[in-house]
């Protein structure tokens, strides 16, 4: 999926029914195997989480990223380490959506399954199509981890998969044969599995090589032996595809041209995104950018990355606490980086109190909320949208803060971009609300051009700004811009604008501290003039017809799905119109006048209906809610099926 | 008092070295603000903001580059009445939002004022980090055994059997010894001192001030309104010969009437032990050494202290040792990333090594 692109303007092909789309076949010119042109696939490889399905799967995207198809992942894993081997919880997987045309989500159900044991068939096997292929390693299906997942007889054998395409192969003892020449031990050998499956399936459809084989003596560089063996398990994959007569065919998906406008680009991470965007944002403020974090799924991808760019002037400072870790990053906006702090929904709750005091403070700080599976610890490494009412209201007191939601992974360079602006310009806190989905989903993104980033250059304050009663200039670090209502960011080290600043209430204007009942009344209502009042684009509304009566309104990282969704109604023929929002606070101005156009609101979320809740209590709508809290993204189909539903109702 | 200065005398330019100097002299008074003083009358606040703003012209900063950073608590308003950059944060967050700052701008010199609830309790954590990482900070930590701004209910280091609002049948809490519990934080500076010993507290802010990293500072202060006379046993003047032992870096532990009183090492248990001193065990008496490399004996000095009476409270600088600064290791690391990498190309960082590109 391609952020750069409104709805209207996508492709709308055949394919998007649910069926896998066949473009086109070509047979065997000189007796070698049949390839045939598909204009789609998605794959899942599932294995234990120790098999090292993570990695495959993030090769697979590489290879496929740089083929220049469109494509969207969809990892899927436990949040133990090494869950007990071969049990159900412990299985990891990892989806991929390819397409020669612009797609939108990691795909509702896999063409091809790969399963590297038994807990991994078990678990996967009820997303699995009739019809689709699966591939399973035969090494595995012996009596003891077939027992682990009550598996009483081998499925293999007793026809439960007849429905299916599977090819059963020895997986482990290809590897081990294949690698006999490298005097590793069985357990060393059979590791490389995941490689050998990863070529098998690069020769099923077709994938550049090379990337992978570069990746694998560069992530072994210390142990050559180590990675040439995986770089030889690879090869015999591939080779094995080319040799056995099991695999009859192999797959063709080509570039999706026409997907994307001219540029260049690479695959992308929203967690990746995200951290460029901060990095971004700092050069284009001028402002060294200062990270305060605590380590937390699925959040500290941002805290790694970040601290690997220390020549780009980054600090980033690995906190005792979550309080700590906004609160360091609070110390530095009042010294005058660009702060950030990073958490997910647990470390929000303990953050709370600090996001109030940079609510007291008005100071620039960005807190990045990587949503996951609630309350408590809950699924730490699911996704889910549940974060919203917190964000939006879980401080004690009248304490607003924006919140800029982006939509995809690659979005989330720009979402974070226009946080710092807003955080920058008014001189407040920001929410980023991103969710696991987006940031360990990954697509492509056109790389953007340095000079087209917004200028987010700010002024300190560098002398006195008001003239006391008795004719001396002063400066009062409450004197607010009349245009932003943002109050004057004058950092330590400027001569003659030494200040005291706090949590407890201050006289608007000259910020001493102020009990006066008038003075806080006023104090509470422009804190909360100045969120409303921030300048957010208009919200548009892609409704091609022009007379759909429904509208569906997302945010987030439902993005994908409820596109993907609105593309399958349309096509079957209905009307419906599509909005989704990137600022939850404040909504944009044309969001009630666009509320009021339409008969029926439908709000998808993964929650329980936070922002139906919201646009009820403030527009008087009556939205409908539809929801899921599965921890992991809506299906394009049930999500058409909810909305065909709602426009007959 | 009148020891000599501990530090060697190029300390304080190497902890200050990056903040910028005042240009004229100072005085007392440009370090007073605006802002009416509210501490209930009598409180020992006073004389440590009087001290603290008497100091501070001496340092010659530029007072544009001092911040002040304190929490909530009584002794946390001290911000608000310091003529510099400050903020009065929230509970038991100031060394962590020091630390930020710090962190962030080695041009500033930064103070964290605290009390004994607030750095002891709520905010226990991040005190001993801050300590632990040793970032360059000063923390004062004002303690007056007793919660004043709640009006008066037992502090972290409040002794057992207090009978307090919230205790009225007495406190079941053993108290911490902050010293004690400094140094096994790593602190590389701890020091104790008392709010009405002018000179003394100033001195020890001076060698506070010359320690590059975290400095801690206890400050016994008296609560005239909740805890009245807590530390009357160091300060009425009968009473303090006895009880105080003045530390003083290369001389010997000696205290009481015409230094009848000694720290001796017991040769069985290794601890630390007071002793009359006789013309036999006058060599070995302990001397103080503020400099020692391991916490030990300092950690040993701490505990003479009796929690009750107070007796055997060593007041000085217990430790004085240097070690990585936080806050310089952070900016050594950027300069070498620079230095290897080159400084940041955001085009190149944004384009990353695996690209393809789409004609139109």
């Amino acid at each position: 999926m391609t952020s750069q692109v409104s709805p209207a303007e996508q492709a709308e092909p055949a394919d998007q029914q649910g069926e896998r789309g066949l473009a086109g076949e070509r047979g065997a010119p000189d007796g070698g195997k049949e390839v045939r042109r598909l204009d789609r696939v998605i794959i899942r490889f599932a294995g234990d989480s120790g098999d090292g399905m993570q990695l495959t799967g993030d090769r697979f995207t590489s290879e496929t990223a740089s083929f220049g198809n469109d494509l969207s992942t969809l990892p899927n894993f436990p949040a133990e380490i090494r869950a007990p081997a071969g049990t159900l919880p412990g299985v990891s997987s990892f989806q991929l959506h390819f397409a020669d045309h612009d797609i939108l989500t990691p795909g509702d159900a896999p063409d091809v399954l790969v399963a590297m044991n038994p807990a991994a068939l078990k678990a996967n096997l009820g997303d699995v199509p009739r019809g689709a292929e699966i591939i399973v390693n035969t090494d595995e299906f012996t009596k003891r981890p077939m027992a682990k997942v009550g598996y009483e007889r081998s499925p293999l054998e007793d026809g439960s998969l007849d429905a299916y395409q599977v090819h059963p192969v020895p997986l482990t003892t290809l590897t081990i044969e294949a690698l006999k020449e490298f005097g590793l031990s069985r357990k060393e050998a059979e590791r490389s599995k995941n490689m050998f499956a990863l070529g098998l399936l690069s020769w099923m459809y077709h994938r550049p090589t090379e990337n992978t084989e570069t990746f694998l003596r560069q992530k072994f560089a210390k142990k050559p032996q180590i990675a040439e063996a995986n770089v030889a398990a690879f090869r015999a994959g591939w080779n094995f595809g080319e040799t056995t007569e099991d695999f009859a065919v192999s797959y063709e998906v080509a570039p999706a041209a026409t997907a994307f406008p001219a540029g260049t680009y690479r695959n992308i991470s929203g967690n990746l995104a995200l951290s460029y965007g901060l990095i971004a944002a700092s050069q284009q403020a001028d402002l060294p950018l200062f990270l305060g974090s605590y380590p937390i799924t699925p959040a500290s991808d941002i805290l790694h990355e970040l601290s690997k760019h220390k020549n780009f002037g980054v600090r980033t400072f690995q906190a005792e606490d979550e309080i700590a870790g906004i609160g360091a990053a609070l110390g530095a906006a009042f010294g005058g980086a660009l702060a950030v702090t990073t958490t997910s929904g647990p470390g929000v709750a303990l953050k709370s109190e600090t996001i109030g005091l940079a609510v007291s403070l008005e100071l620039p700080l960005l807190v990045i909320d990587i949503q996951r599976g609630g309350p408590s610890t809950g699924l730490p490494t699911k996704t889910e949208q549940a974060d919203l009412l917190q964000a939006m209201y879980g401080r004690n007191g009248e304490a607003p803060v924006p919140i800029v939601a982006p939509r995809t992974p690659a979005d989330c360079f720009d979402a974070t971009l226009d946080a710092a602006r807003i955080a920058l310009t008014y001189r407040t806190p920001v929410f980023v609300l991103s969710d696991g989905y987006l940031a360990n989903g990954s697509e492509p993104w056109r790389v953007p051009e340095v000079d087209g980033l917004p200028d987010l250059r700010v002024q300190f304050a560098t002398g006195p700004n008001h003239t006391a009663e008795d004719g001396t200039e002063v400066f009062w670090p409450y004197k607010r811009d009349p245009q932003t209502l943002a109050r004057p960011w004058a950092v330590p080290g400027t001569p003659g604008l030494e200040h005291r600043i706090g949590g407890i209430e201050k006289q608007d204007g000259s910020g001493n501290i102020s009990y006066d009942p008038a003075n806080h009344d006023h104090m509470v209502r422009i804190r909360q003039a100045k969120v409303d009042g921030i300048e957010v684009e208009e919200l548009a509304v892609d409704d091609p017809t022009g007379d759909a009566r429904t509208l569906v309104l997302g945010w987030g990282s439902t993005y994908g799905p409820i596109t993907a969704a609105v593309r399958r109604v349309r096509r079957a023929g209905d009307r419906i119109a599509q909005a989704h929002l990137r600022h939850l606070n404040p909504f944009p101005a044309n969001l009630g006048a666009v509320l009021a156009r339409y008969d029926k609101v439908v709000v998808p979320e993964m929650n329980l209906g936070q922002l139906a809740t919201l646009i009820r209590a403030k527009y008087l709508v009556d939205a409908r809610s539809f929801t899921q809290v599965r921890g992991l993204p809506f299906k394009a189909e049930q999500l058409a099926t909810a909305l065909k539903e709602a426009i007959d109702d | 008092m009148t020891e000599t200065i501990s530090q060697p005398p190029t300390a304080l330019a190497e902890a200050l070295s990056l903040v910028p100097k005042a240009e004229g002299k100072q005085s007392m008074k440009d370090f007073k603000s605006d802002q009416e003083v509210r501490w209930c009358p009598g409180c020992g606040d006073y004389a440590i903001l009087a001290a603290v703003q008497g100091f501070m012209p001496e340092l010659g900063l530029a007072k544009e580059n001092i911040v002040f950073v304190s929490g909530i608590g009584c002794s946390s308003r001290f911000p608000y009445y310091m003529n510099t950059y400050g903020m009065h944060s929230i509970h038991g967050r100031a060394p962590a939002i020091a630390t930020g700052l710090a962190a962030a701008r080695r041009d500033l010199s930064v103070w964290v004022v605290t009390g004994d609830g607030d750095a002891l309790s709520i905010g226990g954590n991040h005190l001993i980090h801050a300590l632990r990482r040793n970032v360059n900070l000063k923390i004062l930590l004002f303690n007056n055994r007793i919660y004043g701004l709640t009006k008066g209910q037992y502090s972290p280091t409040s002794e057992v059997g207090k009978i307090t609002k919230s205790t009225p049948m007495g406190s079941l809490d053993a108290p911490f010894n902050p010293i004690s519990l400094a140094l096994g934080a790593e602190a590389g500076f701890v020091a104790r001192t008392v709010d009405s010993d002018r000179k003394h507290l100033t001195q020890v802010l001076r060698e506070a001030a010359a320690h590059p990293g975290t400095a801690l500072v206890e400050i016994y202060q008296n609560c005239n309104i909740f805890n009245d006379g807590a530390f009357d046993a160091l300060k009425d003047k009968d009473q303090a010969e006895e009880a105080v032992i003045r530390l003083e870096h290369g001389k010997p532990i000696r205290f009481g009437a015409d230094g009848a009183k000694g720290v001796v090492r017991n040769q069985a248990t290794g601890d630390l032990e007071v002793v009359a001193v006789t013309a036999e065990n006058e060599g070995s008496v302990l001397v103080h050494d503020a400099h020692a490399a391991s916490p030990t004996t300092a950690f040993a000095l701490s505990r003479l202290a009796h929690p009750d009476t107070l007796h055997h409270t060593p007041i000085g600088v217990l430790r004085d040792v240097q070690r990585a600064v936080y806050d310089t290791d952070m900016a050594t690391q950027i300069d070498a990333a620079v230095e290897s990498k080159g400084k940041g190309d955001l085009g190149a960082l944004l384009a990353g090594n695996d690209t393809w590109t789409v004609v139109g």
